[in-house]
């Protein structure tokens, strides 16, 4: 089931995402030219999906199936070199865990 | 600005160079009375805030540049930061 990128949900909080693909984007805004651009899952602190994927630029490498934290809307843009590119979801991190408190984690399970 | 519960922290090795050497906390919106409400967001420490702490959250760009002396337009992709530890919330009559 190919994921269906509908509205992109305004990423304002920083948060968290799985890359679960890539754009490409031959034709596309200058200022976006060489820039990785992935697919998001949004995933909440347990790392289950919640919401719906959209698209943001990534700044540190980062691969399909990791966990990634985002910041979205001006500081997306921010995140890169050239300033006042388009961009209104980035990814600034790559999780290696995510440490919850014991109740947090009995609600999990 | 929010008051959360701090419910985790988020281990991150590969990230963007702003965030070097800053703690990021998994913070939980509440009501005035620590109920949870809405979804967790990651927020960057600015108040060695740990798991656990009610606290206070600013979560507007400017607000976080302001906080990390970070020049207006100096390029600080940071827009969640906690500016204080809650003791108590007084609401209603």
């Amino acid at each position: 089931m190919t994921p269906s990128i509908r509205s992109v949900s305004i990423l304002v909080a920083v948060n968290l995402g799985r890359v679960i693909g890539t754009v490409v984007a031959e034709r596309k805004y200058e200022g976006l030219e060489g820039l990785k651009l992935l697919v998001v899952q949004p995933v909440d602190e347990q790392e289950k999906d919640k919401g719906t994927p959209f698209v943001a630029v990534d700044t540190v490498r980062a691969g399909p199936g990791d966990v990634v934290i985002l910041v979205g809307a001006r500081e997306a843009a921010l995140a890169l070199d050239e300033a006042f590119v388009p961009v209104d979801a980035a990814i600034v991190g790559i999780v290696d865990s995510v440490d919850l408190d014991r109740r947090r984690q009995a609600r999990a399970r | 600005m929010r008051v959360c519960r701090v419910v985790g922290t988020v281990v991150a090795t590969a990230k963007h160079p702003s965030y070097h050497g800053l703690t990021l906390l998994v913070c939980q919106p509440t009501d005035d009375e620590g109920r949870d409400v809405g979804d967790t967001f990651i927020a960057v420490d600015h108040s060695q805030a740990g798991v656990g702490d009610w606290v206070l959250v600013n979560q507007e760009g400017g607000g976080a540049r302001l906080v990390f002396g970070a020049p207006l337009e100096d390029k600080l992709p940071i827009r969640s930061v906690v500016v204080g530890i809650v003791d108590r919330v007084d609401t209603g009559a």
